[in-house]
């Protein structure tokens, strides 16, 4: 803004327009990871589906927080998770904590990941996403206060593993298209 | 895309890095404080859930629409192919049916003498709102339905939700223009039911599966697979007789119910407005103690 404001009116409305559209675009993985959640939601109309839909917010913060953490901030992953949380009728707080300590487990493997194939960050989702399913099950069941049947779980588990090549894809143009 | 990741990594500041580990544990502990005030039940997060419906309402719908498109097409493509069937077995369907109304009609007539007779007090009347399912929130612990209709149509909490087939469940969050139906078949549902010929009371409790469970059955009542179950309208949150299902299984360890509803296919609803003489709406003891209680 500073520079902006020496150069003179025209060159502020362009530093503004500028900004605004750095802002935009660092902003699509974020705007991008609540319609996902909000896809998630559609009712699809197709027998069994609604209880094993893939968890794409998983996929989301998983994916932005590998490839583009400066992105993914953590406090995004936050509201990524009360968002889903609320809207969902789930119990408040407890995806929002299994989001976050997937980012967790990336940040602080973010070394493995440096020069990691597509297969093995694959690889790798399918055991950080075991990991965050068996806690939101353990989490639920707690404040539930009884053993929750963990079977619908697992085949939500299976469909977020197996769709996940076709959201990174996704994202990947995503960030080619709009992410600088 | 790798680049950008070994960048990210080698220009990430120390400074930084402590800024965001702190912010890292200031966030989880704020999640587990979430985690505690959704437990405890307060009117702040039931506010926070209709607030962030509400405001999704549109956006939902607008997503819905061109899966219910494609979901109709597909349906009058199938119907257009069994036109000829389903013609001959309607025929035969409306004459078996011209002989029930003939029947219905008779009785009618001897229900409404009986009534006379016994000075019976009239049901309260029932308003029908109807609303579109916008959202299903899926997920492994959760059977619940967002629709587009909330509290400027008249919805009200623990009304009664129907499809064509029978009852789905019950209101259980309203906004302003979008409300939650939580199903029979969430672990939080509970309704009072009657059960077969013999019209044993029972409770009709959720468990997540697609089939809800019969708890708390009149001592001594022989239910077997095959018997119907409609609601009891006791605790007068539901209007009697609503169809619910049949029940499926009857051991002794379990006894499970198939519901009419058909949930993939829940396009509409129907939320009953049952209007009770309000004398009976104060929560009397025996009202809590029977009523579906309140889940969340």
């Amino acid at each position: 803004m500073a520079d902006g404001s020496v150069a003179g009116g025209a060159a502020v409305n362009q530093n503004t327009w500028t900004r605004l559209d750095i802002v935009a675009r660092s902003l699509s993985p974020f705007a991008f990871t609540l319609l996902l959640v909000l896809v998630a939601m559609v009712p699809f109309q197709v027998p069994g589906l609604s209880a094993i839909v893939p968890s794409l917010g998983l996929i989301a913060v998983y994916f932005w927080s590998i490839h583009r953490p400066d992105l993914m901030p953590v406090w995004a992953v936050f509201l990524i998770g009360v968002f889903q949380d609320l809207l969902s009728g789930a119990h408040l707080g407890v995806g929002t904590m299994v989001l976050l300590l997937v980012w967790l487990a990336v940040a602080t493997q973010r070394r493995v990941f440096g020069s990691a194939s597509f297969m093995l960050v694959w690889a790798i989702f399918v055991l950080v996403a075991a990991g965050a399913q068996s806690l939101a099950w353990l989490f639920s069941s707690m404040i539930a206060g009884i053993i929750l049947d963990a079977r619908p779980l697992f085949f939500q588990y299976l469909t977020t593993v197996a769709i996940y090549p076709c959201i990174a894809w996704l994202f990947v143009q995503t960030q080619r298209g709009f992410v600088r | 895309m790798k680049k950008t990741a070994g960048q990210a990594l080698h220009f990430a500041a120390p400074a930084r890095a402590w800024a965001q580990r702190f912010a890292f544990l200031f966030l989880v502990v704020a999640a587990f404080a979430l985690m505690l005030l959704g437990k405890a039940d307060t009117l702040l997060v039931e506010r926070a859930r209709t607030m962030v419906t509400d405001a999704m309402a549109p956006v939902l719908e607008v997503l819905a629409r061109p899966v219910d498109t494609v979901g109709d097409l597909v349906e009058q493509t199938q119907e257009l192919a069994d036109l000829r069937t389903d013609n001959a077995a309607l025929r035969r369907e409306n004459e078996r049916l011209r002989n029930w109304q003939a029947a219905a009609q008779k009785l009618e007539a001897e229900n409404a003498a009986l009534r006379e007779l016994s000075r019976l007090t009239t049901e309260p009347g029932m308003r029908f709102i109807t609303a579109r399912a916008i959202g299903d929130p899926g997920g492994a612990f959760v059977r619940s339905v967002l629709v587009n209709a909330g509290s400027r149509d008249g919805l009200t909490k623990g009304q009664a939700a129907l499809t064509s087939d029978g009852l789905a469940g019950r209101v259980a969050e309203v906004g302003q223009r979008s409300a939650r139906i939580l199903l029979l078949t969430d672990i939080n549902s509970r309704v009072p039911v009657v059960v077969g010929p013999a019209r044993d009371r029972a409770i009709l409790a959720g468990d997540n599966s697609n089939q809800p469970t019969l708890l708390y059955v009149t001592p001594g009542a022989e239910l077997k697979p095959g018997d119907q179950v409609v609601t009891s309208g006791h605790g007068g949150v539901f209007p009697p007789g609503l169809p619910v299902g049949v029940v499926i299984q009857a051991d002794e360890t379990v006894m499970r119910v198939q519901p009419f509803v058909s949930w993939a296919h829940m396009e509409y609803v129907r939320l009953v407005d049952y209007e009770l003489p309000g004398i009976l709406l104060p929560a009397s003891p025996w009202q809590t103690a029977v009523s579906p209680g309140a889940p969340r």
